[in-house]
Formats: structure tokens, C-alpha cells, sequence
């Protein structure tokens, strides 16, 4: 699965396309491996971009939380931001809107993440 | 074949209480709102039509027991929870003083699944056959457990029916009086099993108290196997997925998330939640009941999942 990423001062925005699910989810899981260690390594919080995720199986919501384990018990954080319709809908019905902080925008994320992480954003 | 549920709540029996009650006839009269009804057909009738199920019904509170009626003169039972006791009621009377032959399959000792046979009421009766099937090697041990000094004024050996443990080894198909019946190993804390039923051309799936965990593919396979093309899986869905993965991993329950995904991949046609959560009022449950079959639609593949929740008095026609 191809996940982009980009840096804003002390996040990093990280952002999957297309389905994730039991015929991916490895591959996602070792494509967010070294973004994780980045994370604890230099202390940053992971927002994770969904804007480009069409559906989310029960696998890759292991996968999220997963990762989301990882990040707390390094200290760290894993926020989500610009979730589809459905995907916002299956995150209801698995309880994972309990779980996970989601934000509208990548930009509100980054905001209650940090300031100059914002400000970061902001020019682009 | 016909389903009946006795009791389809996880782990200890619930009751509603007043206030629940109370609370159900307050928002009812508000939801009439002044409309008059000749007759109590027709207040039944507006409560059907036009009230949630959670509203005008309950989910009930027993304890794992559901009854398989195959047109044999033969009962066939799942599991003997506290709905057991209505079960045992229901056989006496139909059987009208002839005694009965009970067939019972157990997926597991815990208390909560054998709790109702010491009010099982054919166990009093002279001439019952019971025959008690299951893998677990403590499956007797357990029964005459839960009667002997201190915890209940009636020994297991006091009982009047003709009563016989039947061990059943996991993955092997076996007839029993006329329909076949495979059990297989699940996942759950001192192991339970799962059981197969085929008859007339229909197929049943129990499958109870198991943690289903779809990240092994291997286990994931073997159980769209043993589910496969099933009429109707009767599953365990006593948690959020949310909670099954974190908090309550290994507790040995599972979702309804994984339910649909793994009923879906066996191309099951039905898909009943059951072992509803002690701590889930009638609304919550018609809640999760409502989002599971809306994740079915934006998981549909070819083929719907017709999706019902359990409740104590529901039949469902195979």
C-alpha cells in the first residue's frame, strides 16, 4: 500500500490510499514501521491522513491499533484527520471513534498536535 | 428446521428492571402520542408497527440455551444456560406425561452455559433420556459439580432421568438421531467448541463463547470451512471490535464486526448476534443490532448477509 508522508515541525503527517484490509494490512504495517521509530526517535506526534482511504476491514483496524499501542507506549501519539464518509462509518461501528482522536482536516489535527505545527502547515 | 432461543445473554443471566419498564411506557404513550385504540389488537398492533423493538420488546435475559426443532420427536439443545428452565417448562408440556428424549450439544462448562440444568424439569422425570454431548474430558465432572453440597439442595445423582455423557472428538461428523453434527475447537478459556448441524438439506452453525481472530489465516480459513454456506451462524458478538483487540483481547469473545466479515467470506446466508453483553440495556443491543447491518451493506460483496440479533423467544424458520 503506498503511504505518503510529510513533515510539519514536530508532525508527521502520514497518509494510506485506496483499501486496507486482510490482503494489505502486512504491507501497511511494515511501511508504517520506520515512521513509528522516526516517532519515537524524534519525539514527533503521527497524524494519519485517511482522506485517501476508501474502506477499512477489521484487519487494518488492527493494523491502526496496532500502531496506536506502539505510539503510547513510546510516548508518542497517533492522531486521525480527513476520514471518508464510510471509513468514518466503520470507525463508529467498531467503537474505533473511542479509541483514535479524529479530526475534520489534517490542519485541525495538526492545531490541537501543536501550534507551530499549524503554523508549519500554514506555509506550506 | 426451526430455531427457538431460550436464552442469548453472555456470561451471568440479566433481568429488566422497573425503571427499564417504566421507562418503556413513558416513551411509548409519548410516541402514541393521544392516539386511541379500540382493543389491545390494536394497541399491539401500533406497537409493532410503530415502535422500535427495543421500545415494545426485550432482548431478555437467560443464559446461553437454544433448541434446534428438526420435525423428529427428539429434542435437540445448545448449551443449558439459565433459559434452560423455560426450555424444560416447553418440554413438559408438550410432552404431556410421555418422556422426552434431549439431545444436548455443550460448547463449554463455564457456569453461565450449565447453570439451567438443575431447573431443567425433565431431569425429574423417570424415563427422560438426556444425553449430554461435548469434547471437554471434564464435562460430567462439571455437572455433578454444580449440584453437590454446598451449592445446590438437589445432588446430581438424585436426578430421575436416564442421564449419559457422550464425548465427541472435535473435527470428526457424527449422526446423531438423524442429523449429522460436527463440533470444532475454538478459542476461549478452557477451550469451547463450536457444532455443525445438517439437516434436511439446511445447516446450522453454533458457535459461541470463541474468539475469532481473522489476523491468522490459517484459523481464519479452517473456520470459513466450518461455516461455509451455513443457513445460519448463531455467533458470538458480545464485543465492539474496538474492544475485542485492546482492552478485552483473549477474554475469548468475539464482534459483530468480525461476524459479518467472517460470515460474508463463508458465504453464509444468516447471521445471528448472540451472547449479547450482561451490561447492555434493549436500546444498546437494537444499536449495535441497526450498525451491524449496516456494516453488512458497505461490506456487501455478491451475496447479502440477512442479519438478526438473538432474543429470548425468538424462532427462526431454516
Amino acid at each position: 500500500m503506498p503511504l505518503t508522508h510529510r513533515s510539519y515541525d514536530s508532525a508527521l503527517v502520514l497518509a494510506p490510499t485506496g483499501r486496507l484490509d486482510h490482503d494489505n494490512c502486512e504491507s501497511f504495517r511494515e511501511e508504517l514501521a520506520p515512521h513509528l521509530a522516526r516517532s519515537a526517535k524524534e519525539s514527533t506526534a503521527i497524524v494519519l491522513d485517511l482522506s485517501g482511504l476508501e474502506y477499512v476491514s477489521s484487519a487494518g483496524l488492527r493494523c491502526f491499533m496496532l500502531a496506536a499501542k506502539q505510539a503510547k507506549a513510546q510516548n508518542s501519539r497517533i492522531v486521525i484527520a480527513s476520514m471518508q464518509p464510510v471509513v468514518a462509518e466503520i470507525f463508529q461501528i467498531a467503537r474505533f471513534n473511542l479509541v483514535f482522536e479524529a479530526y475534520p482536516k489534517v490542519r485541525d489535527a495538526l492545531a490541537a498536535l501543536s501550534p507551530s505545527a499549524a503554523a508549519a502547515f500554514d506555509r506550506g | 428446521m426451526r430455531v427457538r432461543f431460550w436464552g442469548t445473554r453472555g456470561s451471568i443471566p440479566v433481568a429488566i428492571t422497573s425503571a427499564d419498564i417504566r421507562d418503556k411506557i413513558a416513551l411509548a404513550l409519548v410516541r402514541a402520542d393521544g392516539r386511541r385504540f379500540a382493543d389491545v389488537g390494536e394497541a399491539h398492533a401500533f406497537a409493532l408497527e410503530h415502535l422500535d423493538f427495543a421500545l415494545s420488546h426485550t432482548f431478555g435475559g437467560h443464559s446461553a440455551c437454544v433448541e434446534l426443532e428438526t420435525g423428529r420427536d427428539e429434542y435437540f439443545v445448545c448449551d443449558l444456560g439459565s433459559g434452560a428452565r423455560p426450555l424444560g417448562a416447553h418440554v413438559l408440556a408438550r410432552q404431556s406425561g410421555r418422556p422426552a428424549v434431549v439431545n444436548v450439544f455443550m460448547s463449554h462448562v463455564h457456569w453461565d452455559h450449565i447453570m439451567g440444568f438443575p431447573f431443567f424439569g425433565p431431569a425429574y422425570v423417570a424415563g427422560t433420556r438426556i444425553r449430554i454431548h461435548g469434547c471437554h474430558d471434564v464435562l460430567e465432572q462439571a455437572f455433578r459439580l454444580q449440584q453437590a453440597p454446598p451449592c445446590f439442595p438437589v445432588e446430581f445423582s438424585q436426578l430421575a432421568a436416564d442421564i449419559e455423557f457422550v464425548k465427541l472428538a472435535p473435527g470428526q461428523a457424527y449422526e446423531i438421531s438423524g442429523i449429522m453434527v460436527t463440533p470444532a475447537p475454538q478459542m476461549h478459556s478452557g477451550d469451547s467448541y463450536g457444532y455443525r448441524f445438517e439437516a434436511q438439506g439446511k445447516s446450522v452453525v453454533y458457535t459461541t463463547d470463541s474468539e475469532h481472530k481473522l489476523e491468522n489465516r490459517a484459523q481464519t480459513e479452517r473456520f470459513v470451512r466450518f461455516f461455509h454456506g451455513a443457513d445460519l451462524v448463531v455467533f458470538d458478538a458480545m464485543y465492539s471490535l474496538a474492544d475485542a483487540i485492546s482492552v478485552k483481547a483473549d477474554w475469548g469473545h468475539s464482534s459483530n464486526i468480525i461476524g459479518v466479515e467472517l460470515c460474508q467470506m463463508a458465504q453464509v446466508k444468516h447471521l445471528v448476534l448472540f451472547h449479547h453483553e450482561p451490561a447492555y440495556d434493549d436500546a444498546t443491543i437494537e444499536g449495535v443490532l441497526n450498525e451491524t447491518r449496516r456494516f453488512e451493506e458497505l461490506t456487501r460483496g455478491t451475496l447479502p448477509l440477512q442479519v438478526s440479533a438473538a432474543y429470548d423467544g425468538l424462532e427462526i424458520e431454516v
